[in-house]
């Protein structure tokens, strides 16, 4: 009898999941296969904020059985204008918990993983393993580029999406062999260079469209259907109504996914480099006094070299320094120059820990020498 | 030229779309130096961005042509 009634509580609960899904059964790219292929696979999202919310209700609604949220913030005011998932009433109560809560409201039938973490280095390996997609919702680049690169040395399709004021950025990375995000900007920009969300604004329901666009590429990914966005970045523009699309390829040059990578495991932040004593930063009006005598070692990744690379230079791209030593001769004297002089802070004591001893950077980088030198020569 | 911008360029370069005069010959390379104009921010800002040329990523080295169309991408990190 138990045995029986059982059963039929199953055929209950398959009877009210038919009904539930029923539109997406309807679609023959999606079907009864297709739907029971969503209850079975799992998704991280990771940020809970304006992308997290739609993606978060889309992959519920849809029945996508196992949904982990990672954040490790709380629900404030200026957050309400564009993270839909969350109510006035939130407010002070930590992101995860309010949105796990929202997840099973919509949808009781789908397991809740939530982690009030920020997502580190530490963590960043173990959680995207237990995952069949990751979507990238943090609003940091140093979280963007770890959630690649643990994605990429796991073998997971990385879902981006991105908003700033009205414009939206979108692709997936690292799915079926195609393209990461460092193939597209190979290092991150350094902080304080790119306005965030929250000194530059963004559009509310720009995180609607972008996040919807990104839910939908997860869903694609899970369903194993359509044309998933790899090697494509669609470049949203709110404010004219268009959306565009930017064909990239895997860059054989990456440092990540290139034919000869350097990183090769989930590194912490680097700390704020340590500004050397005066002596160890050349004026850029002292540059080309110092050249005579001293090498100058471009540390500029290749994509950052528009402004041009000086007669002479060694390049030798930041990524790439570690492996590349050899070609360096600790008996010369370096000038380590990079775009704006705080990564060539750190190439020095790189190079300082590895026994080098006659080695100084260009104060202000390559930028503050071109602006100051009108006749510098580009070639 | 027709130039479009995005993100934090549209502010910067005064528009998301402008249109620019090149040199014949003229690089993707040169095309941003002629952007930045020598001016810190502007500069900052485009050597941090990539370029595409019809709709395709493209390399600084790519020589240009009047009838491409260029879209300058910066990274765009919100979220």
């Amino acid at each position: 009898m138990a045995e029986s009634a059982a059963s039929s509580d199953v055929a209950l609960a398959g009877r009210r999941a038919l009904r539930r899904y029923s539109r997406h059964l309807l679609i023959p790219e999606v079907g009864l296969a297709g739907q029971e292929r969503l209850l079975a696979s799992r998704a991280l999202v990771v940020g809970a904020g304006g992308l997290g919310s739609p993606v978060l209700q889309y992959l519920a609604a849809a029945g996508v059985g196992r949904i982990g949220i990672v954040d490790d913030d709380t629900v404030d005011e200026t957050n309400l204008q564009r993270q839909t998932i969350f109510a006035t009433a939130d407010i002070g109560r930590a992101k995860v918990e309010v949105a796990g809560e929202r997840v099973r409201a919509i949808n009781p039938h789908v397991a809740v993983d939530p982690y009030r973490l920020r997502f580190d280095a530490g963590t960043a390996r173990e959680l995207v393993r237990a995952y069949d997609v990751v979507v990238d919702c943090t609003d940091r680049f140093a979280t963007r580029y770890l959630v690649n690169d643990a994605c990429v040395l796991e073998s997971k399709p990385d879902v981006f999406g991105s908003i700033f004021r009205f414009d939206g950025q979108v692709s997936v990375f690292g799915w079926d062999g195609g393209p990461c995000y460092r193939c597209l900007f190979p290092t991150a920009p350094l902080p304080g260079t790119v306005p965030t969300c929250a000194e530059g604004g963004v559009l509310g329901v720009l995180a609607g469209i972008v996040g919807a666009f990104a839910a939908n590429e997860a869903m694609k990914v899970l369903l194993g259907i359509g044309s998933v966005l790899s090697g494509r970045l669609l470049v949203v523009d709110a404010l004219g109504g268009h959306v565009r699309e930017i064909a990239f390829e895997r860059d054989p040059q990456c440092a990540l996914c290139g034919r000869a990578p350097t990183i090769t495991g989930v590194v912490p932040e680097p700390d704020e480099p340590e500004i050397p004593a005066g002596d160890d930063a050349v004026a850029p009006e002292r540059l080309d006094a110092m050249l005579r005598t001293a090498t100058l070692l471009d540390v500029r990744e290749p994509h950052e070299r528009a402004l041009g690379v000086i007669e002479g230079a060694l390049c030798i791209p930041a990524s790439q320094l570690e492996a590349r030593l050899h070609e360096l001769d600790s008996a010369k004297t370096y000038v380590v120059a990079c775009r704006i002089g705080q990564v060539s802070r750190w190439a020095v004591q790189r190079l300082r820990d590895a026994g080098f001893r006659r080695v100084l950077h260009l104060h202000g980088g390559l930028l503050a020498y071109a602006l100051t030198h009108d006749d510098f020569s580009f070639f | 030229m027709r130039v479009l911008a995005f993100a934090r360029l549209r502010e910067l370069l005064g528009g998301g779309e402008v249109h620019v005069a090149i040199a014949d010959g003229s690089t993707v390379a040169d095309l941003v130096r002629q952007l930045a104009g020598h001016r810190a921010e502007h500069t900052a800002a485009l050597s941090a961005s990539r370029v595409a040329r019809n709709g395709r990523l493209a390399g600084l080295d790519e020589v240009l042509g009047e009838d491409d169309e260029i879209a300058l991408l910066p990274p765009v990190g919100g979220g």
